[in-house]
């Protein structure tokens, strides 16, 4: 980056450092945070609509759509994430392939399966073998988010079920009493009400579903904690900056990115419970 | 009028793909010198320079990704890159799942490294060794307590802070890093002869491309290339075929 950086086996000290700090290989670590903030800011609204989608279903007065919100929280909470996170994606990735494999080349007879391997023809591959590596990056940052909704997904459900449930009967009558329709009652005394009772639940979610980013290196996605451990680990002289075992240094790093990131979360959690619980009587 | 437009442009893709079919080299980017993900962010080492060279004699179009060393079959298996070129030995385990190139790196030995001075009886000790790897399977048979790490520069830091009294790996691996720690690691006791020489991995419905990378890996061993890269990567005495 900087000019004096041209043979940084020659030089030492401040200007190695920041010669070392600078290179592409740390620029890509620096990027990661942005992948880890992106993919918190994109699994956000995908996440509360299947946790209201679930919640809902629960409380419907239709017993199969019941049976579906009890199935789907009940399973996805049981299963462990690390192994969802191992079966789901792949799953997902071939069964879009499959798909796409039958309509693309319909002529190509035989299984996908062929032995240990999955063969699909070459136009149904996804994303497409020649695609660029950002594409290919692309589709697994998909993944990532849509494996992320579903687990975090049966979790919100729960939460809000939860809240639905702990709003006093007496509010909801008297919004009736008052004359407002199941809907009116609904948006307008029901779900404002929630929130508070929704929020601790949501921010612990919060908090867990940002220390669960690192799982991102299962579905190949290169996260700040993969980088910090690249980084960080003992470099022999094939590299051009050499240097002994750095990874205290780089995990130091990585504590207090963490930590910054969970505090100014709770800063704005308690705003907006603040918010949520004007012109109620709350204990404090 | 827009339906035209749309299979005119799906066929032209579907051209595109039939003639150049970039062939996805998948590699670990941990292991120096055969792999290691260098200071400017690329895939480097004695493979990246290796599969480029076979890539422009077999003519074909190469992109490197990585993947870590625990699903680097499984990802292969399912497509998500067409090669594996990681330092992967030929072993009867791997080739039920997968299929192997022509060996483009002799069968070398491994070995074990610990503290230096320590006396270290390798049959009780503590060995640590990186998942899946033949070394592990090794360290299990002579009956030493295994400790297994993801990747392989995790135990060679567990020798380092105690952890582990020893670590077995290819010496190759071993080699710089024992050279560089200013006295502070050593080999201990001989060389293990383990597992095969390395190939390239494949996926066992890949016939035609094994045919084409065997050709490429033959023409290279003929004129002496691979034995000027063997030399230029691995210092000392580098196998040579």
């Amino acid at each position: 980056m900087f000019e004096f950086c041209v043979d940084p086996k020659a030089i030492e000290g401040l200007k190695w450092l920041s010669c070392y700090l600078t290179t592409p290989k740390h620029a890509a670590m620096y990027y990661s945070i942005l992948t880890v903030l992106g993919l918190l800011a994109a699994a956000v609204p995908p996440i509360l609509l299947l946790g209201f989608a679930g919640a809902l279903a629960r409380r419907s007065g239709f017993a199969p759509i019941r049976w579906i919100g009890l199935g789907y929280t009940s399973i996805v909470r049981g299963v462990p994430d690390i192994v969802f996170f191992l079966f789901f994606p792949i799953a997902l990735d071939q069964a879009v392939e499959v798909i796409r494999h039958k309509i693309k080349c319909p002529d190509v007879v035989g299984s996908v399966y062929q032995g240990n391997d999955f063969v699909v023809c070459q136009a149904a591959k996804m994303p497409l073998g020649p695609s660029p590596q950002w594409v290919h990056e692309a589709w697994g940052f998909t993944l990532a988010v849509v494996t992320f909704a579903i687990v975090f997904g049966a979790f919100t459900a729960n939460t809000l079920h939860g809240a639905l449930a702990a709003v006093p009967r007496g509010q909801l009558e008297t919004a009736r009493a008052f004359g407002m329709t199941d809907r009116q009652t609904f948006w307008r005394v029901h779900l404002p009400q929630m929130w508070v009772y929704a929020l601790p639940g949501l921010s612990n979610l919060w908090m867990i579903l940002i220390k669960a980013t690192p799982l991102l290196f299962l579905l190949g996605i290169k996260d700040i904690v993969y980088w910090a451990k690249e980084l960080g680990g003992m470099k022999t002289q094939a590299y051009t900056y050499s240097h002994p075992d750095w990874r205290v240094w780089y995990f130091a790093a990585l504590l207090v990115f963490y930590l910054l990131l969970t505090w100014v979360s709770q800063r704005v959690f308690d705003r907006v419970f603040a918010r949520a619980s004007r012109g109620m009587s709350v204990a404090r | 009028m827009k339906k035209l437009i749309l299979a005119a442009s799906l066929s032209a893709m579907a051209a595109v793909t039939a003639l150049a079919d970039p062939i996805r080299m998948g590699t670990e980017g941990a292991y120096p010198p055969y792999n290691f993900i260098n200071d400017a962010g690329e895939v480097d080492g004695f493979e990246r320079e290796l599969g480029d060279e076979i890539c422009k004699r077999a003519e074909l179009e190469c992109t490197w990704v990585t993947n870590d060393w625990d699903s680097i079959i499984p990802n292969l298996v399912s497509g998500n890159y067409d090669t594996i070129i990681a330092g992967m030995s030929v072993t009867p385990e791997r080739d039920d799942v997968i299929d192997f190139s022509n060996e483009y790196y002799p069968p070398s030995p491994s070995a074990f490294v610990g503290v230096a001075e320590m006396d270290v009886d390798l049959s009780g000790a503590i060995i640590a060794a990186q998942t899946n790897t033949i070394q592990a399977g090794h360290v299990s048979e002579i009956g030493a307590t295994l400790v297994e790490f993801a990747t392989p520069d995790e135990t060679v830091a567990a020798v380092r802070n105690g952890e582990a009294d020893a670590v077995l790996a290819d010496k190759d691996y071993l080699a710089p890093i024992v050279a560089e720690s200013n006295g502070m690691l050593e080999f201990i006791g001989d060389d293990v002869a383990i597992g095969g020489g390395i190939g390239i991995g494949l996926r066992e419905s890949d016939t035609e491309l094994k045919e084409t990378l065997n050709k490429a890996i033959d023409s290279m061993k003929a004129d002496g290339t691979l034995n000027t890269m063997l030399a230029k990567w691995f210092e000392g005495d580098a196998p040579q075929w």
